[in-house]
């Protein structure tokens, strides 16, 4: 916890206010009287919100790309296939060609691909070659990357690409289209090595619908081209209609394969223009013509459903994919990404208008007529108002003023003065922006930020690396990267003999290394030249020789090589899964067996894995036991195992059995297993025995155990005792017990990882179980951890319904065996610190014996040298793994981020979400090793240190109070909600077990999931107006803004939801209008609403269609589907939702406002 | 000139402190070995760990020998190191074996270069202690 960059611990000054007397005379969550902010905080409350506070009229309702699941995906290609005929009428290949506007592209690559004998006469004109363009055209989606040889490569006229000269076979191939694939290795087979006739009859669709993609995207930098307008809602639509026309011709120049890298315009890596360009197009043409419209939108929708698919992965979970690619993308719509939150970016240095083309430049009256009208309120009202820069600055003459000026004059990024513009956390109470967050972007050439890596996978706390520790100390703020590696994602997919690395220090060869000449690279993480080896010289892409540069893996920073045997220690090993399970009186209690069994059943058919995939499962209560399934046994044989202590195996061939051979043996005993032990009296739990046992089944291969467990383990080796004291849950003095009490965990899952073997642990528990120590064996091994405090069948519907959606994703989500990462970084940065579910082999390797898509990892970064001589810092995670189709492969991520020399860059640059994802993984570590009150200092200590060290930095501010830069307006806020999580918060009463889980989480979780616990976004359903709504295939999305978490926002008149990340309460107002609740709920009144409410009914009704619109958009961008809650104003599960109100003062913990005192009071001291 | 219980004392702790600087040195080694990535932490740490508590306890036994032969001053400049060590042992992690190193923490760049700091440390005063019992030796064979 004591990162380089902070000093986190200030003796034990403390959080003192936590514990303030009057806990018990204010109601919890009801900011009483201490909340005295009236005059700049209305009542009412900003988003007590009439329901125009949201209105964009400008652009009524731009169509908007579904994020649905693969079928959709597949269907609207279907429809695009028949589309481009018309579309493509007007601009017939020739235009594609003729306006490469920035680009220079040496050999204008379609030709040589015309060339190639395509045939498909009906869509071949464009389509052979476009369809491959959207990759190439937006380098911004990074990991729809460019330069691959899909559908075309592999269609019906080239199957497979000719030897290179002098090389082996280069196919390269990426696996976007190919949505019916269940696996990213799929396409592969697919296209690349067998491209099956049957398959062709959809390429035309696919690449049809490329196509259209291609247009979309075209105009999307089309638009940025003409006009550099942050798009936002409120332009006026024939402006970007305007562009988008224009920019039909502007395609090739950022679809032509030589423009993918560096020459295309500057566009915003992340996705804010190209939807916006889409949204705009698609709404502009069906203003226009309605069938072109229909067109257009539906070309969006494509674009959207690339990004989707990027983040599904699988079709079968697609609709589940990783978290957060969609609201970003939508988040440009709904009016731009909030400046604060952006990074100084060229893209903005054009606008004319210094401040108002932020956010809400055009802004439309409606929303200056809410309630929270600059004019009638204080500045703090006004931080997205038109007006709104002014009269804040005026304050703070000195810096912002100046700067603002001087951006205004001499072209300074007004991004970075935004950034920068001081806000006094006192004074302002309107922090929140409208929309959730973006992440920044570096402040890097566009060339280079085109081809960056997307922040959903690579995310660095300071977009702009401090160029030394000093100036790292300086900041204050801790330097880490958070990565979500194995991401379901889209990626571009290379089959080469040589895998070009640097000799020195093995780096992939990426877009961020220079070429010297044609024959000689320079490494951007060690700066050695290497030698381009032949084989690279060819470009498979564009089946051209001499273009080293051209290669996919130098244009995309997110690719994928199929490896070769030199990256193997062994022949890649099947799928091999054993489910250890839990049959004791408990567990059959408790009935989760039968929901397994169950679930498997469902999805034996999805489990990902291919002929070779092994099954194996385990039992045990007291006594382990074990299935003889191998085929041709009339029914599974069970074999009992009671010597515990020295567990062996009873059958060393038949127990783990080839899934296919054998799947009717599996299914019955499946059907079977709830039955055997329903009479089970068994009350002890021999989990140790049974994980060795596990072991040892597994050791021959590797694989994945997953063990489901509903009591302390009792018997044998690693038995434990209860630690817990229910009496000290609620205790503010310090919680013990946070480690594990035995080492057994630990040292079997070491020999785990040893041998390749991932445990995931389920714990199904209602009482303690001692997740410290179990989850040891997960967390070492790097599996994953899932706990249902209180599950029961019959008593607890919901955790019930979790368990089996949990399950779903589970079983079918993508897997990686025998999977190491290492994570490079530019000379003169070292790692320092890894957070996550793996073991640390070295000092950048990680071991992961399974790698899963949901797991995210942490990594604490300083800096051993200055980066003086550099301009550029990159970081390249290598992901090396068999897949479950057991081919060996190696996913790598680049990042490059600029190296800055002054002070306030490195605060421009801050990623506030960042920041606090990694605070909250160290405040972990530290609460293990030392305390939580410990932990909880640190923490403070951040905010506070972050505060004064931005204001010695700033000497010219005059302001007194609590002043940060902008992009770090929400930081206290974060800290504060971080200090009231389950994990970390004191005073209440937390049980032990889901205390540690919540630890868990924070390790594991991506970043968008994370800052969803974290922070919860809360929004009002009940007055929700279609303005700023988004056109999703047929239904209307709407987008709601984003509220404080506060008591004052709630009214007894509406309807919230707030989204916890893995969980939604919808709370309902006691005097909640009549017709939300009949029209949504299906209930005819307030009192008739049943308190446990756990899903919307299906009606009819217009709102209610569009709450459950709104709902599926949320849920549809997240791996693990949410449980769902109503709660009623009055029910006693309103506690569970009100906790989350975290600028709320509680009985333990203070108010927002307090603890905004607090910091300040530490400040000056 | 006499061959007193200081004397021997002084002699066996100038044998022992030999010992314990090849024990420094060691860790030393295998420290920066974890560091440049020639071993994996865990056959790292099974070999460290066995050693840990011999030194521990040598130090301890000769430090138990001048309180027996009362020479107070040796015994005050390593009372120290041996509270560092009780510390330093109780706080260890969860574990199962003897010894203090932890192959799942031990590469946290906090811990090793703790770890390696803490051997230079211990090399020095081992150093050091050498020269102080030969004098002390030396001095006693020479004073009795």
């Amino acid at each position: 916890m004591s990162a380089p960059g902070r000093t986190n611990l200030r003796g034990s000054v403390g959080y003192s206010q936590n514990s303030t007397p009057n806990g018990g005379a204010a109601p919890p969550c009801q900011n009483g009287p201490l909340q005295t902010y009236p005059p700049m905080y209305p009542p009412t409350g900003y988003y007590g919100a009439p329901p125009h506070h949201q209105g964009y009229p400008g652009v009524s309702a731009p169509g908007k790309a579904p994020v649905t699941n693969s079928a959709n995906y597949y269907q609207s290609n279907q429809q695009h296939h028949v589309a481009p005929s018309s579309y493509s009428a007007g601009p017939p290949p020739q235009p594609y060609a003729t306006v490469p506007s920035s680009a220079p592209p040496p050999p204008p690559p379609h030709a040589q691909y015309s060339q190639q004998p395509f045939q498909q006469p009906p869509y071949a004109p464009p389509g052979s070659y476009y369809a491959q363009q959207p990759y190439q055209v937006s380098p911004a989606q990074l990991h729809q990357q460019p330069g691959l040889v899909a559908a075309p490569a592999s269609g019906p006229g080239a199957p497979i690409y000719p030897s290179a000269p002098g090389s082996g076979h280069y196919g390269t191939t990426r696996t976007t289209t190919a949505p019916e694939a269940t696996q990213m290795g799929a396409p592969l087979h697919h296209y690349s090595a067998a491209p099956p006739p049957p398959t062709a009859a959809l390429h035309p669709g696919y690449e049809a619908a490329a196509q259209m993609t291609v247009n979309g995207k075209g105009c999307a930098a089309g638009v940025q081209n003409s006009s550099h307008q942050h798009y936002d809602q409120s332009h006026p639509a024939p402006r970007s209609y305007n562009s988008y026309s224009g920019g039909g011709a502007d395609r090739p120049a950022s679809g032509t394969l030589s423009a993918s890298a560096h020459s295309s315009p500057g566009r915003h890596q992340g996705t804010p223009f190209g939807f916006a360009a889409d949204s705009g197009a698609s709404s502009a043409s069906a203003a226009a013509s309605g069938p072109a419209g229909a067109l257009t939108s539906s070309s969006s929708d494509d674009d959207d459903e690339d990004e989707d698919e990027e983040a599904g992965g699988d079709s079968s979970s697609s609709s589940t994919g990783s978290a957060s690619p969609v609201p970003n993308n939508y988040d440009s719509l709904e009016g731009g990404s909030y400046p604060d939150s952006m990074p100084p970016s060229n893209d903005m240095t054009n606008q004319a208008q210094p401040y108002s083309n932020y956010g809400y430049q055009g802004m439309p009256p409606a929303y200056q007529q809410g309630p929270a009208q600059p004019t009638d309120a204080p500045p703090s009202q006004n931080l997205y108002g038109p007006s709104g820069y002014q009269p804040y600055s005026q304050p703070f003459p000195s810096l912002s003023q100046l700067s603002a000026a001087l951006g205004g004059l001499s072209g300074v990024p007004e991004l970075e003065v935004e950034a920068l513009r001081p806000v006094n956390l006192l004074q302002e109470r309107n922090l929140l922006p409208p929309r959730p967050l973006e992440a920044p972007e570096p402040d890097i050439s566009s060339d280079l930020k085109k081809v960056n890596c997307s922040p959903q996978t690579f995310r660095c706390t300071l977009t702009s690396m401090p160029q030394t520790q000093a100036l790292l100390n300086k900041a204050r703020l801790p330097l880490g990267l958070l990565l979500h590696p194995f991401r379901d994602l889209q990626l571009p997919v290379i089959t080469s003999n040589t895998i070009v690395r640097c000799r020195s220090c093995r780096t992939y060869i990426n877009p961020f290394v220079t070429f010297l000449d044609q024959r000689r690279w320079k490494c951007n993480l060690c700066y050695r030249v290497n030698d381009v080896p032949d084989e690279f010289m060819y470009n498979p892409v564009t089946r051209s020789y001499g273009e080293p540069h051209k290669r996919p893996e130098v244009q995309n920073s997110t690719v994928e090589f199929i490896a070769s045997s030199d990256y193997m220690l062994r022949p890649p090993q099947p799928a091999v899964y054993l489910f250890v399970l839990d049959v004791s009186h408990n567990a059959v209690e408790a009935g989760y067996l039968k929901r397994f069994c169950d679930s498997l059943l469902e999805n034996l058919d999805k489990i990902p894995g291919d002929t070779r995939t092994r099954v194996g499962f385990l039992t045990f209560d007291s006594t382990v036991h074990f299935y003889n399934l191998t085929e041709g046994l009339s029914q599974p044989q069970m074999l009992v195992v009671s010597d515990i202590d020295d567990v062996f195996i009873p059958s060393h061939d038949s127990l783990m059995v080839n899934l296919k051979e054998s799947r009717e043996l599996v299914k019955e005993l499946l059907t079977s297993l709830p039955a055997m032990f329903s009479q089970s009296r068994e009350t002890h739990s021999a989990l140790g025995p049974a994980l060795q046992a596990a072991f040892k089944l597994m050791s021959p291969t590797g694989g994945r155990v997953s063990v489901f467990q509903t009591q302390l383990p009792t018997l044998g080796a690693g038995k434990l005792q209860s630690r817990e004291d229910p009496n000290q849950r609620s205790s503010a003095k310090g919680v013990q017990h946070l480690g594990p009490a035995t080492d057994f965990y630990k040292k079997l899952a070491l020999d785990c990882s040893g041998q390749q073997i991932g445990v995931d642990l389920f714990l199904l528990s209602s009482q303690y179980a001692d997740l410290a120590s179990l989850a040891c064996i997960a967390k070492y091994s790097a599996g994953s951890v899932f706990y249902y405090p209180s599950f029961h069948h019959v008593h607890n519907p919901a955790q019930m319904e979790k368990f089996r959606r949990d399950l779903e994703r589970y079983l079918t989500r993508k897997i990686g065996f025998e999977a190491v990462m290492r994570i490079r970084c530019t000379k003169g940065l070292s790692i320092h610190t890894f957070h996550g579910n793996f073991f640390v082999r070295s000092t950048d390797l990680l071991s992961l014996a399974n790698v899963n898509p949901d797991s995210a990892f942490a990594v604490q970064m300083s800096i051993d040298d200055s980066l003086a001589d550099s301009s550029l810092a990159c970081f390249q995670a290598a992901l090396l793994y068999t897949s479950s189709k057991g081919k060996r492969r190696i996913r790598v991520h680049t990042l490059c981020l600029p190296v800055v020399s002054q002070l306030s860059d490195v605060f421009a640059g801050a990623d506030v979400q960042a920041i606090t994802c990694l605070l909250a993984n160290m405040a972990i570590d530290r609460s293990i090793s030392c305390s939580l009150s410990d932990a909880r200092d640190a923490v403070v200590n951040a905010a506070v240190d972050f505060a004064s060290a931005y204001r010695s930095s700033v000497s010219n501010l005059q302001q007194s109070g609590l002043v940060v830069p902008a992009v770090m307006r929400l930081f206290p806020l974060y800290v504060l909600a971080l200090l009231k999580q389950k994990a970390l918060r004191t005073g209440t009463s937390t049980r032990l077990d889901e205390r540690v889980f919540a630890m868990c989480e924070f390790k594991t979780q991506p970043l968008p999931q994370l800052m969803r616990m974290l922070h919860p976004d809360l929004y009002r359903l009940d007055n929700m107006s279609d303005q700023g709504a988004l056109h999703l295939n047929d239904a209307v999305v709407p987008q709601p803004r984003l509220l404080h978490l506060s008591a004052e926002t709630l009214s007894r008149d509406g309807a919230f939801l707030m989204d916890c990340g893995s969980v939604f309460y919808l709370w309902i107002g006691k005097g909640c209008g009549e017709t939300f609740i009949r029209d949504v709920l299906g209930c005819p009144s307030y009192a008739s609403v049943p308190s446990n409410m756990s899903h919307i009914p299906e009606l009819q009704t217009p709102l209610s269609e569009r709450v459950r619109a709104f709902l599926d958009w949320l849920q549809d961008n997240r791996a693990f589907s949410s449980t769902f809650h109503v709660v009623k104003d009055d029910s006693s599960a309103k506690a569970a939702f009100l906790q989350h109100l975290v600028e709320d003062r509680t009985e333990s913990a203070s108010s927002y406002h307090d603890f905004l005192q607090h910091v300040h009071q530490q400040m000056s001291k | 000139m006499a061959f007193t219980f200081a004397a021997f004392c002084y002699m066996l702790a100038l044998l022992l402190t030999a010992a314990l600087i090849f024990f420094a040195i060691w860790h030393i080694i295998a420290f920066d070995e974890l560091k440049t990535d020639y071993k994996n932490p865990i056959d790292q740490c099974n070999t460290l760990n066995p050693l840990v508590l011999p030194e521990y306890l040598i130090h301890f036994f000769f430090c138990v020998m001048f309180l027996c032969a009362a020479e107070w001053l040796t015994l005050f400049l390593n009372l120290p190191l041996l509270a560092y060590h009780v510390w330093r042992y109780t706080s260890r992690p969860v574990m199962s074996c003897p010894g203090l190193y932890d192959p799942t923490t031990i590469m946290n760049a906090d811990i090793l270069a703790y770890c390696q700091k803490e051997g230079w440390c211990k090399l020095a005063f081992y150093l050091l202690s050498f020269f102080y019992y030969l004098y002390g030796m030396i001095y006693v064979l020479v004073s009795s």
